[in-house]
């Protein structure tokens, strides 16, 4: 048994070699001088110094930056909404079956999709019609997300609260939402940083023009035509970023956690 | 509470969320359901006639042999993350508590990040001049380089990489439910290590089994971004082809068809996770 332990600690070991070595692999890249995967050239930033001095990136940033934060609000919002009311008023399993939807709906479906509506109803594509469409998932993700959260929730102090003699909105205010504020948060983090990520569906909502480039679009218009080092560069920052919120997130919510 | 009082807390609570979810989520697919029984128009719009020609056309040998072609890297990529997940998972699981939230969290911080960034690694790690390449080369254990990228194995390998974590997450959840005791109840009778795994912990986490592989398939199948980026610009797996008939073929009435299709497929496997889920519960396998 004890033997058969040492091999399940090996494979662990393995396990973990297998998720970080290829993210290392670039973050190292993204240092080196030649920028090119065949041979250590010596420690440089040159390459973070061409991604800074890249308008079209920078461009491509802000804009992702506007529908991460839009669509965020907008379902932080709806979800923590959403949350409560699946949690008080229990509307049967089919309506929750529908809310988990957008989890699990291939991209490439909900990405068709949408461009097929918003065509039919005529309206123009820009980062306005990205950010209906990323609320869409943000949605349902920030609502589970809530949802845990209020699993761990002793609902007697909503009672007393009432009978005591707050009114509805008053209770919510003063203690439903402090309870479950750090939920929202982590919620809120997780559907930015998915907003921030997410490629297929703004890259079949965002219309012709190149204003309205997210930058996942322009990472993998990068990566599509032509690998140049800057791509390392940029991958080394967004994944730092993406860890960096997701450690907050996962900290926020860590009671909810089982 | 009233009756005009409940009326209300719902419409507030449950309103706008599903009402948005309606208009952006079940509307579009609406109109894709609708679309996919027209005919394509001749300049790439839609002409309003009733067809089934387009669901027709998706079963004919060569679109289907994509569709089979997809169910067979999403096979091969969920039964490869089940095999190198349910150890790394039964180790998480039955270890000390403490360190089981961090070891998770380390398996599922990759899980989060960016999915192009994930993929675009194992092109540098895999192509003729890559890593990969290199390192075996370096080795003596090739003489020219293995054409590792831009074929169904680099797929798979991406696949993989990229839903590997959602496996270890759903088999942890289903063995760290287990009863230690049931285990030690089995060693206690005399069943070696070996059968006490195969006769008791296997069967009591089959939800856990059913649930991580049903979503990295249905994850895998419906898939873009991989076989575009790993696939070598070839049109392999049923996520491209709906893609090509939106923006290279224009052909809308099709690609609807096969995103219902392909929804179909989904729906089919996600009722029978339910099923074998719930029917485990009910034979006393899960607790909560």
């Amino acid at each position: 048994m004890r033997a058969g332990r040492r091999w399940l600690v090996g494979h662990l070991g393995l396990v973990y070699l297998f998720l970080y070595g290829p993210i290392l692999v670039l973050v190292a890249l993204s240092f080196n001088k030649s920028g090119l995967p065949t041979a250590w050239s010596g420690f440089s930033l040159e390459w973070y110094g061409r991604m800074l001095r890249n308008q079209a990136i920078i461009a491509s940033v802000g804009n992702t930056l506007i529908v991460a934060a839009a669509s965020t609000l907008i379902a932080t919002t709806l979800g923590t909404l959403l949350a409560l009311g699946l949690d008080r008023l229990r509307p049967g399993p089919l309506l929750e079956g529908f809310v988990f939807v957008p989890m699990i709906i291939p991209d490439i479906v909900l990405a068709i999709a949408l461009l097929s509506f918003f065509t039919l109803i005529g309206m123009t594509l820009g980062l306005h019609s990205i950010i209906l469409a990323h609320a869409v998932f943000n949605i349902a993700f920030v609502c589970a997300v809530v949802r845990t959260r209020l699993r761990h929730f002793d609902r007697s102090i909503i009672e007393a609260s009432i009978d005591l003699g707050a009114s509805e909105f008053t209770t919510f205010r003063r203690v439903t939402l402090p309870a479950i504020f750090p939920g929202v948060l982590a919620g809120a983090l997780l559907a930015f940083t998915l907003s921030v990520d997410e490629f297929i569906i703004a890259y079949f909502t965002s219309g012709a023009g190149r204003a309205s480039t997210t930058f996942p679009m322009q990472i993998y218009a990068m990566i599509r035509f032509g690998v140049t080092p800057e791509i390392n560069a940029v991958a080394t920052i967004v994944l730092g970023f993406s860890f960096l919120l997701i450690l907050l997130s996962q900290r926020l919510n860590r009671d909810a956690t089982p | 509470m009233t009756r005009t009082g409940e009326f209300v807390q719902r419409l507030v609570l449950l309103g706008p969320g599903l009402g948005w979810l309606a208009l952006f989520l079940l509307v579009p697919c609406g109109v894709v359901f609708v679309y996919s029984f027209f005919l394509r128009g001749i300049y790439g719009g839609i002409d309003y006639v009733f067809t089934l020609e387009n669901y027709a056309r998706a079963l004919d040998p060569l679109f289907l042999s994509i569709f089979l072609d997809s169910a067979k890297i999403a096979t091969l990529a969920t039964l490869l993350a089940l095999l190198v997940g349910y150890p790394a998972a039964y180790l998480i699981a039955t270890g000390p508590r403490r360190w089981q939230v961090p070891l998770l969290v380390l398996i599922m911080l990759p899980f989060w990040s960016n999915y192009l960034i994930r993929t675009y690694a194992w092109i540098v790690l895999l192509n003729r001049e890559g890593l990969v390449n290199r390192a075996l080369g370096g080795l003596g254990l090739i003489e020219t380089p293995l054409p590792l990228l831009y074929n169904e194995f680099a797929i798979v390998t991406g696949l993989l990489y990229g839903y590997l974590p959602f496996m270890v997450l759903a088999l942890y959840s289903s063995i760290s439910r287990l009863n230690p005791e049931i285990r030690e109840a089995s060693a206690d009778l005399g069943a070696p290590a070996w059968r006490t795994f195969l006769r008791v912990t296997l069967p009591l986490t089959v939800p856990g089994i059913a649930t991580g592989s049903v979503f990295v398939f249905v994850l895998s199948i419906g898939n873009f971004i991989t076989p575009d980026l790993l696939g070598g610009g070839r049109t392999v797996m049923v996520g491209n082809l709906i893609y090509d008939q939106f923006l290279s073929a224009r052909d809308w009435p099709f690609g609807s068809s096969l995103a219902f299709l392909l929804i179909g497929v989904m729906m089919l496997l996600l009722f029978l996770q339910a099923w074998a889920v719930n029917r485990s519960q009910e034979a006393g396998g899960g607790r909560d």
